[in-house]
């Protein structure tokens, strides 16, 4: 497999870790899960260099999430530059179809083919250097993306692993099978699973609800023989952060306003204890 | 397995086929057939031959097919997890609430198929007749067609790139013997891709009544729903509106109402003012809605005084006055 050169894995060799953040259903915390996964691990050390990618084309949150909107990207004699979300210092990388489109209201209306050139073009073009952990978004289903992602990684299968988001209804947990059928049949490495909207704390009497039923998750994990990784309650503080156009910096004036505002929030506690289960395990 | 492992790509009739490739430059183009890009493409050499395109054998199946159905309702949104599944249902159970009115839900969410456990029939297989596949029958007037009654297990994942997608909403809409029908819901995957263009483009001739979307109030799921109005815009299909889900959320202690999605830029509404759409109305987020849909129960129906209900049959009513039925 190794002697397998392509654009793609001439690329991917100097990134150490690929983390496909996967679920069969949507809406069920992907791109937030994959915005606090890369915000965790550049938080996780002074020199941690990190990427984060959106193969979701038709329905790009990332930018948003990041507070990138209406960034662009630049084409250099060594491929696209991607948008640093943490400005000047250069350590957290982003690419989405997002920042490609002229209006943020315009559709990408395409089928299956498109989508693969567009996401071998992400893969092989985009100048991600050195970099400890790209995280990859993915839209939902099993489908177009999915395979064309594993199809053009095969040369760095080894450097590749996921992480499964659902929610805790029966609804979703279905389809979280159905991708769990999915890493094992692609032979997939899975680092475990993530319950999200895990009860709702509410801000009047403190009386948590389970808005999306609880537990699901986890015994499901159980059954599966899959490790869980923790359960994240819905947490409004984030829901506001990664919802807001603020933008993630500014110019000339210092530090870096969405991690700076993402590590006060109650979530990103509990993520950090998630972020140290799989830097021990990757270690 | 059964009939889904024959499911063929069928050329598209309309732009694209399904199976072109990247750089195709259009079935229409005097270059089809001779670029670089055709290549290797299956259908290279139909549209280097300068005979006339013929149209795809599946449409005219399809027209006649759904000659008998009187309504056709898309329910879109670009984002996923809105609630567009348990809306659909929500949808399909009024309408068959009249013992008259005969009703068919067409699941076209290949990849993760949840109309089944919604409607609490995911056990159920689709059996075949000589005038087709015979839909799964809820009550007596309300008839659902899923991917989901077709695996072998609930486990197995549909790993189906576009084409094939797109051989299977064929067949979903020629082969299926969906009798007559007053209202036709079709149910979409999140996004504006394969499925979407299929399912317009296979019922453009036949019609689409209209497309009803479906959104959250946070501008994460704005954003999609954006896109996806640009879509029906593009393609042609005329919108009914819009439908917030999951709007405030009252604690069931001390009834006090919080915004757990909060509308940081105005909401739905905001959404339906800058593209002129109408707001359908607004579901409160209650979470007696997900445990239903969990256990396969119509909400509507085990909670008659919720003020979600009131709402949805508000929106139902709305939708119905669109559509000139009420």
């Amino acid at each position: 497999m190794a002697s397998q050169d392509t654009p793609v894995s001439r690329r991917l060799r100097s990134v150490k870790h690929i983390i496909i953040v996967l679920s069969g259903k949507g809406g069920v915390g992907k791109s937030s899960v994959s915005a606090q996964l890369a915000l965790s691990l550049y938080a996780s050390s002074p020199t941690a260099r990190v990427g984060i990618l959106d193969v979701d084309l038709t329905g790009p949150s990332i930018p948003r999430m990041l507070g990138l909107d209406g960034h662009g990207v630049h084409q250099s004699t060594d491929g696209w530059v991607p948008v640093y979300a943490d400005g000047s210092e250069a350590r957290l990388a982003c690419m989405s179809v997002g920042f490609l489109l002229k209006n943020k209201a315009d559709s990408v209306v395409w089928r299956g083919p498109k989508k693969n050139g567009m996401i071998r073009q992400f893969l092989s073009d985009v100048r991600w250097g050195e970099l400890d952990y790209l995280v990859i978004d993915t839209p939902p289903g099993t489908s177009d993306e999915h395979l064309s992602l594993l199809e053009h990684m095969a040369p760095v299968h080894s450097q590749l692993s996921s992480i499964i988001v659902t929610t805790p209804q029966a609804v979703a947990l279905m389809d979280v099978i159905k991708c769990l059928s999915f890493t094992k049949a692609v032979n997939l490495a899975v680092w475990g699973l993530i319950e999200n909207m895990s009860g709702y704390v509410c801000p009047c009497c403190g009386e948590i609800s389970n808005v999306f039923s609880t537990g699901g998750g986890e015994d499901m994990a159980r059954k599966e023989g899959l490790p869980f990784l923790g359960s994240l309650p819905v947490d409004t503080e984030l829901v506001t952060l990664l919802d807001a156009s603020e933008p993630a910096w500014m110019d000339g004036a210092p530090g870096f306003r969405v991690l700076e505002r993402y590590k006060s929030t109650p979530s990103a506690r509990i993520f950090e204890s998630i972020v140290q289960k799989i830097l021990q395990s990757s270690a | 397995m059964i009939a889904i492992q024959t499911a063929t790509a069928v050329p598209n009739p309309i732009s694209l086929p399904s199976n072109a490739p990247e750089h195709c430059p259009g079935t229409e183009s005097e270059l089809a057939g001779k670029v670089d890009a055709c290549a290797g493409c299956a259908n290279q050499d139909i549209c280097a031959s300068s005979e006339p395109k013929g149209p795809d054998p599946a449409l005219p199946l399809i027209k006649q097919r759904m000659a008998n159905v009187k309504r056709k309702i898309l329910v879109l949104s670009g984002k996923g997890g809105v609630g567009k599944s348990t809306f659909t249902a929500q949808l399909a159970w009024a309408f068959a609430s009249d013992d008259d009115t005969q009703t068919g839900i067409m699941d076209v969410d290949i990849c993760g198929p949840s109309i089944p456990t919604i409607l609490g029939i995911a056990s159920e297989q689709v059996h075949a007749s000589s005038s087709g596949w015979s839909p799964v029958y809820v009550q007596d007037n309300l008839g659902v067609m899923s991917v989901g009654f077709m695996l072998p297990s609930s486990k197995d994942a549909v790993m189906w790139r576009g084409p094939k997608k797109n051989g299977l909403i064929s067949q979903f809409l020629k082969d299926v013997d969906w009798g007559d029908l007053d209202y036709l819901v079709v149910d979409t995957p999140p996004g504006t891709s394969d499925e979407h263009l299929s399912v317009v483009q296979y019922l453009k001739e036949s019609g689409i009544d209209g497309a009803v979307l479906v959104t959250t109030p946070q501008e994460v799921a704005l954003q999609d729903v954006r896109r996806e109005i640009d879509f029906c815009r593009k393609v042609g299909v005329r919108m009914l509106g819009i439908v917030e889900n999951m709007a405030g959320f009252v604690c069931p202690k001390c009834n006090g109402e919080s915004q757990i999605f909060k509308p940081t830029t105005g909401g739905a509404k905001r959404l339906a003012e800058e593209t002129g759409l109408e707001l359908l109305g607004s579901v409160p987020l209650d979470p007696r809605i997900g445990k239903s849909a969990d256990h396969g129960l119509s909400f509507i129906d085990e909670y008659p005084d919720s003020p979600a209900t009131t709402a949805y049959l508000d929106i139902i009513d709305r939708i119905k006055d669109i559509l000139g039925d009420a």
